[in-house]
């Protein structure tokens, strides 16, 4: 970006060299330039001085400086094209430049084969949605995507750049490095960027859309192929299966309204209904074979309350009768399970910032909060994103019993920078023998307080923190200014942050320092009572006693692995598919965002809390072992433990795998995103991970893949947790 | 990417240099006008064209998007609502699910398995949507050739991926193109030219969205049942059904089928009420459960005779007329690519294309003498108020041989029946092979003629509907033999007959019974008012190396107002591709009212629109009240019934027939038994 900045300065400097000779080209290029008008400026103040001597001097046939502007412009797009052309004509198989054989090729020259049917159920996020009715400003988008795919679309009607670009950072919470892409930046703005948050919105009460706006899941495999341009999500994984034969008609992508809660999906669009015939359709047509389900992300509890659903009885479920899954399904193939929940969930909701956000506070203070643009772009982000129930779904479950105490949690000996602390170990024993005596004096880290309000309370022992809450009260609010937040002139209040005062809000934090798995919902209702209660009609997060209680028939429950028991289907498998060895966000450090504008966020991850003692801490964010975006502890636990043998939320004993994939970041630029990253959506460009689906689905069971495969220290944690089963 | 850019950088840097002058002018001056070259002077030039380029674009992007409609009604005066909004301020709501099901050609074809030269087209449309993506490719490709003179390397390969297997008519071996799925299937064709998307649009107004439309797509180059044999496609349309209707509360579904997707909905309504093994198992009743009324598009019932020509010589009027216009480009072998014949090649091994050879032989298309339409006069519907001293003597003296639908020479079409002599071919002895070693490479089974199997055709003089078919089955016995597993083109004597219930016969409404449901609807929507083929004129090509030996004639022409031969082509009344007899003489005679072929008397309606074009083409696009094959969907009167329809109303309540042509009186004229 830097250099094209500097080209553009360089095309401008000649021009202004002689403006005074060029009056119209200067002001058509002026249009064209208008980001480097500053630039300009300060160039032109010196350079002014002398035009007339050089006009009178100028020969007729000379090199004048709109030819040479020109000139300039013809060269530079000549080379281009040029090294276009030589790179297109480049042969593909270059030596030396010679891309790996996609897993694909690989197994169909062993004689693997399509035989299994395979339904793709896309995460939060990485679905498109697309406009079917909308208000005036969206004329012309019809059927175009508001979300995913291109994103062309949008940014040819909304052009703010500025805008969409941090959204597109913060609204998904899993995807960040989504602004490695180049995004066309244009400075214009044709119709304004609340139009299309708008359309994204849900209604505030019903969940559902508000009145005069469908927007729509895209169907079909185009649904989730690409996030953006030359960002796969499950491109790649498409392409490999199609080479083993696979194609339109054993192949389906549920794709879903990714913003809606589980059941209110099929309440309006029926999708659920529709998995379903699409089931059974390829069940038949592909010669009475079982199908090999793979969900990513959220779509893994999207399909464990598919299954409930589809075996319970009509009026909440799809009728399918208690042998449905049994009889259709072979395996489910969950990459980057969310089963428990995931703590980015949290920060989405209270502050809508995750670690990225933090960052990017921390290095450019003021940058986030400053209304340069007239845009408070967090604010629009959380209006936007609580209307979204399913992000409710990603809270984590299991409360303390799986996510820790105030003073223990299954994580607690995790030591951060593994890899080089390991390095050390092996190079320089000696020093580091002292390092390590340190970290093991130390207290392990308190990943139980998911979220406490300033490192102190983050850190002090459970005992300690009752009378921290006084004490510290003074120094969290650096300026005591007890406004009542809704003013009138900030007009419609946009976030429940706009009707609590900021009073109650102090009191909320000064009661309590720390929360965990338990009372932070309890912290979330209290924050945001309304989105809470419309959302927990549809979501559960506790752990079931009784898992035979009749309450549990109830739809909310469905998605929650911890209070449904999995269908009685004792040949199917179920395995767990994740990344390990990137730090994954697992609890925050939080402190009041300073007071005053109008519909601010009260709260904001404390960036400036860094380094506990085991290293973990860093930009007010505490880190564990993972995939990016989910915990190992919520990926694997179930696969390891929950539902290991016949337990009573597996009563069946249908067999599980773990199969972890240890993150390797690309060796080199050609491989993009890495063959063998563990990140959570990048993952599905393992090529690991691409063949195991592939033998799954070409008719292989768990046991012939090889069991499972662990490098993280999920057994030993899942030990730790002590829950019946 | 990245490494480009680096370069870029370093140009910038490179151009730094002259930079130094911007502090001293004087003492560089001498040194900057020596720089002047030629070079420079393109740069220069390209410079300012990219410049202007950006500035246009620019300007264009900065227009509000309103302003060409704005343009529009200061010039024409307020657009007409579109129909969406015009009913939904009327109050209708959707109500019932509606299934699309695209013609011929207008479906999207994606790759999914290729040989060597489509690698990077994976999941690319090789036809329709944009072609972008074969576009570039063979552009790439042409530049490749031109610049390492690399003879023919991959300007067939798209070809190849779009041909089928010529003996199974499936797919080619190490090659998989599938029809893309979902609404994008048939929506545009080409950017810009809507096939469905207008009338999506519309629908979506009134509440319509995915989960109550649906796009019935399916491989459109395979026979139909082969799209069930591969793709399981009839199945899954059955399925769809079932799950629209079952989630929609019960509402019957509405089904639009346009061009050939009238005959594979036909074909579809045999199969779903057939058995397991051959049919979909659905029952008896299964379309009286489901289905509320086919809205038949622009429906080829009774065949097209373009796919005659399209057959027997890989030309239609539009390729004719360019042969006409710029002789030699065509035959032309540059860069050694046999157009026509690589054309011919691949649509031969289609086997949709054989579904629309006329039918009903004789009996409905006319012999040599008499033909149902004979007495129609082009632009009889415009003369009638004005026109009173033309009617006195040629029209009276000659009429259209239509019925002769191949004639070879003009005089032929014009002669009496009595005059011509004709010599019977089909038992002629075809020719050694002549075809040597260069044709190989095409298969279109004229090098197996030879020349006297030429001869015996052109010899026969006139061929009717009836001849036709043993002209093919002579002229291309490989592909006829293919196409006659799949279809059947008679008029059935007795429909009890059990041979009846194979699926050859399903998509021929002659040689089938309607369903047994009295309460489904069926209506026939056309448009009328342009010219559209009937019968041809051709000429034999003196040298039949390696070409097609047989041509339309172009020079068959005749500037008579009420004759309708142009350019070596009969017309008649239609819409462009289908003629009015076609299209409507199901709905007019054969199924009104309780017929052998339509025992419970399920309602027949027809809807007529007449074409009128665009008043201003840029503006307008393609107008809203065209007739014409494809361009009849952004019809707005046609719209309109289709939403009514969808919305509940009955045939009665849109106002029953809607007939401009003659179609009530050709009907009368043919002979069938009911």
């Amino acid at each position: 970006m830097a250099s094209i900045l500097r080209f553009r300065k360089l095309c401008f400097l000649e021009p202004a060299k002689c403006s005074s000779h060029d009056e119209k080209t200067k002001t058509g290029e002026n249009k064209l330039y208008e980001k480097t008008d500053k630039i300009v400026a300060n160039n032109t103040v010196p350079l002014e001085q002398n035009p007339k001597k050089k006009k009178q001097n100028r020969p007729p046939k000379e090199w004048r400086c709109i030819d040479s502007c020109c000139w300039m412009i013809g060269y530079l797009c000549t080379t281009w094209w040029l090294l276009l052309f030589l790179y297109h004509c480049l042969p593909a198989n270059l030596p030396g430049l010679q891309i790996p054989e996609p897993p694909g090729a690989r197994l169909r020259r062993d004689g693997v084969t399509a035989l299994h049917p395979v339904v793709l159920v896309p995460g939060i996020v990485t679905g498109g949605l697309e406009l079917w009715e909308g208000r005036p400003c969206s004329e012309g988008l019809f059927r175009r995507r508001l979300w995913g795919g291109g994103f062309a679309e949008i940014f040819k009607s909304s052009r703010d750049h500025e805008d969409n670009h941090k959204k597109s950072i913060l609204l998904p919470n899993e995807f960040h490095n989504i602004d490695g892409c180049d995004y066309p930046r244009t400075t214009s703005s044709k119709s304004s960027p609340m139009c299309w948050l708008e359309h994204l919105s849900l209604d505030n009460e019903t969940g559902l859309d508000p009145p005069g706006i469908r927007v729509r899941a895209v169907p079909g495999l185009v649904a989730a192929d690409y996030f953006a341009p030359g960002y796969f999500v499950w491109a790649i994984l498409i392409e490999n299966l199609a080479r083993i034969g696979y194609e339109g008609k054993n192949m389906y992508m549920a794709a879903y309204d990714w913003r809606l809660s589980f059941q209110n999906t099929e309440i309006r669009d029926q999708s659920l209904s529709r998995l379903k015939s699409k089931i059974e359709l390829m069940y038949v047509t592909n010669g009475y074979k079982k199908v090999v389900v793979v969900p990513h992300s959220m779509g893994v509890i999207y399909f464990l309350h598919f299954m409930k659903w589809v075996e319970a009885p009509p009026p909440i479920g799809g009728g399918g009768g208690p042998g449905w899954c049994a009889k259709h399904i072979k395996s489910i193939m969950n990459i980057g399970p969310a089963f428990l929940g995931v703590p980015k969930a949290v920060g989405n909701i209270l502050s809508a910032e995750t670690k990225d956000v933090a960052f990017i506070r921390a290095m450019a203070p003021g940058l986030l909060d400053s209304e340069i643009l007239g845009l408070q772009t967090l604010e629009h982000v959380m209006h936007v994103s609580r209307t979204w129930d399913s992000i409710i779904s990603l809270l984590p479950k299991g409360g303390e019993s799986i996510w820790g105490n105030l003073d223990w949690s299954p994580e607690e000996d995790h030591v951060c920078n593994s890899s080089k602390y390991h390095q050390n170990l092996d190079t320089k024993s000696n020093q580091t023998d002292g390092r390590r005596d340190t970290f093991q004096v130390h207290e392990p880290t308190k990943y139980g307080r998911i979220v406490s309000f300033g490192k102190v309370a983050s850190e002090l022992h459970s005992s300690k923190l009752t009378s921290l809450g006084s004490q510290k009260h003074e120094s969290l609010h650096t300026a005591t200014h007890t406004v009542p937040r809704a003013i009138a002139s900030c007009g419609k209040p946009w976030t429940e942050y706009d009707e609590m005062n900021r009073e109650s809000i102090l009191q909320l934090i000064s009661e309590k320092k720390a929360y965990t798995g338990n009372t932070l919902l309890d912290l979330v209702r209290s924050i945001a009572p309304k989105m809470m209660k419309r959302a927990e009609a549809h979501f559960s997060h506790g752990i079931a006693d009784n898992l035979d209680d009749p309450k549990y028939n109830h739809y909310k429950y469905w998605s929650n692995p911890l209070e449904t028991k999995l269908p009685d289907a004792p040949e199917m498998e179920i395995h767990c598919l994740y990344g390990v060895g990137i730090p994954t966000e697992r609890s925050y450090v939080y402190k009041l965002s300073p007071p005053g504008r109008c519909r601010s966020i009260p709260i904001q991850i404390d960036s400036s809390a860094d380094g506990s003692q085991t290293g973990c801490l860093k930009g007010g964010v505490y880190f564990v072992d993972g995939d990016e975006s989910v915990p190992v502890l919520s990926a694997g636990f179930m696969c390891a433990k929950g539902w290991r043998g016949k337990t009573r939320f597996n009563p069946s004993g249908i067999s599980t795998y773990v199969r972890e994939y240890k993150h390797k970041s690309p060796a080199n630029l050609l491989e993009g995103r890495g063959l063998e990253s563990g990140a959570h959506v990048d993952i599905m460009g393992n090529v690991a991970l691409i063949e195991d689906v592939l033998r799954v689905a070409a008719g292989a069971s768990g046991a012939e893949l090889g069991g499972d495969t662990i490098y993280s220290d999920i057994m030993k944690m899942s030990e730790k947790i002590n829950i019946r089963l | 990417m990245s490494l480009l850019r680096r370069r870029k950088v370093s140009e910038s840097k490179t151009t730094q240099v002259p930079d130094p002058d911007e502090k001293k002018p004087e003492t560089h001056k001498p040194e900057k006008q020596s720089k002047w070259s030629c070079v420079d002077s393109c740069c220069w030039f390209i410079g300012c064209i990219c410049v202007v380029w950006w500035l246009l674009l620019f300007s264009y992007n900065m227009m509000p998007s309103s302003f060409p409609q704005y343009v529009t009604e200061k010039i024409t005066g307020p657009m007409p609502d579109p129909p969406g909004v015009k009913l939904k301020k009327e109050g209708l709501k959707a109500k019932h699910p509606v299934v699309f099901v695209p013609g011929i050609v207008t479906g999207g074809l994606e790759l999914w398995e290729g040989h060597q030269c489509a690698d990077g087209l994976f999941r690319k449309r090789l036809w329709g949507g944009t072609f972008g993506e074969v576009y570039k490719r063979s552009y790439y490709s042409y530049l490749y050739i031109v610049a390492s003179a690399f003879p023919g390397v991959e300007p067939l390969c798209w070809v190849d991926h779009m041909s089928l297997d010529n003996e199974t008519g499936l797919d080619p071996s190490g090659v998989r193109v599938r029809p893309v799925t979902g609404l994008v299937a048939a929506d545009y064709f080409a950017p810009g030219y809507f096939v469905w998307a207008v009338l999506i649009a519309n629908l979506a107004r009134i509440g319509y969205e995915e989960k109550t439309m649906y796009m019935a797509a399916y491989d459109w180059r395979l026979s139909f049942q082969n799209t069930e044999v591969r793709d399981q496609t009839l199945s899954r349309i059955k399925s769809n059904i079932e799950l629209m209707v079952a989630t929609n509360g019960g509402n019957k579904a509405v089904i639009i089928p346009h061009s050939m997707g009238v005959l594979y909905f036909l074909h579809f309504m045999k199969w779903v009420e057939a058995p397991a093994p051959m049919g979909g198992g659905g029952g008896p009743d299964w379309c009286a459960k489901h289905i509320k009324a086919v809205m038949n598009i622009g429906g080829p019932f009774l065949g097209v005779p373009k796919a005659v020509s399209g057959l027997f010589s890989a030309e239609a009027r539009d390729i004719a007329v360019a042969r006409a216009i710029a002789p030699g480009v065509l035959d032309q072998d540059l860069f050694r690519i046999q157009t026509l014949q690589h054309i011919m090649k691949m649509t031969r091994t289609w086997d949709s294309t054989m579904s629309m050879i006329p039918k009903g032989g004789e009996t409905i298309w006319g012999d040599l003498d008499w033909s149902p339409e004979e007495d129609y006069v082009p632009n009889k519907r415009k003369q009638t108020t004005n026109d009173t001293e033309d009617e006195s003597s040629e029209s009276i003296t000659k009429i259209n041989h239509y019925g002769r639908m191949i004639s070879f020479g003009k005089d032929v079409a014009d002669a009496d029946s009595s005059k011509i002599q004709r010599i019977e071919f089909r038992d002629a002895v075809k020719g050694n092979n002549i075809a040597n070693n260069t044709c190989r490479d095409v298969w279109t089974e004229y090098h197996d003629m030879g020349i006297s199997g030429v001869k015996a055709v052109t010899e026969y003089k006139a061929y009717t509907a009836g001849d036709i078919l043993d002209l093919l089955q002579y002229v291309a016995p490989k592909m006829m033999e293919r196409g006659s597993a799949h279809f059947s083109y008679g008029i059935a004597d007795n429909l009890d007959d059990p041979k009846y219930s194979h699926y050859k016969y399903w998509s021929n409404p002659l040689e089938t019974k309607l369903p047994n449901a009295p309460d489904m609807e069926i209506f026939s929507m056309y448009g009328i008012g342009i010219p559209t083929e009937r019968a041809y004129v051709y000429k034999q090509v003196p040298s039949a190396e390696c070409y097609i030996p047989f041509q339309i004639d172009t020079s068959a022409h005749e500037d008579n107002k009420n004759r309708c031969l142009k350019d070596g082509v009969f017309t008649v009344e239609g819409d462009e591709t289908v003629p009015v007899l076609s299209a409507g003489f199901m709905s007019a005679k054969a199924w009104r009212g309780k017929t052998r072929f339509n025992p419970s008397g399920i309602k027949n309606y027809i809807r007529e629109c007449d074409h009128a074009p665009p008043s201003n083409v840029l503006l307008e696009g393609r107008g809203t009240q065209s007739g014409a094959h494809v361009d009849i969907m952004g019809n707005f009167a046609l719209i309109e019934d289709i939403m009514r329809v969808a919305a509940g109303a009955k045939g009665e309540e849109l106002g029953g027939d809607r007939v401009y042509s003659d179609i009530f009186k050709w009907s009368e004229k043919i002979e069938l038994p009911l």
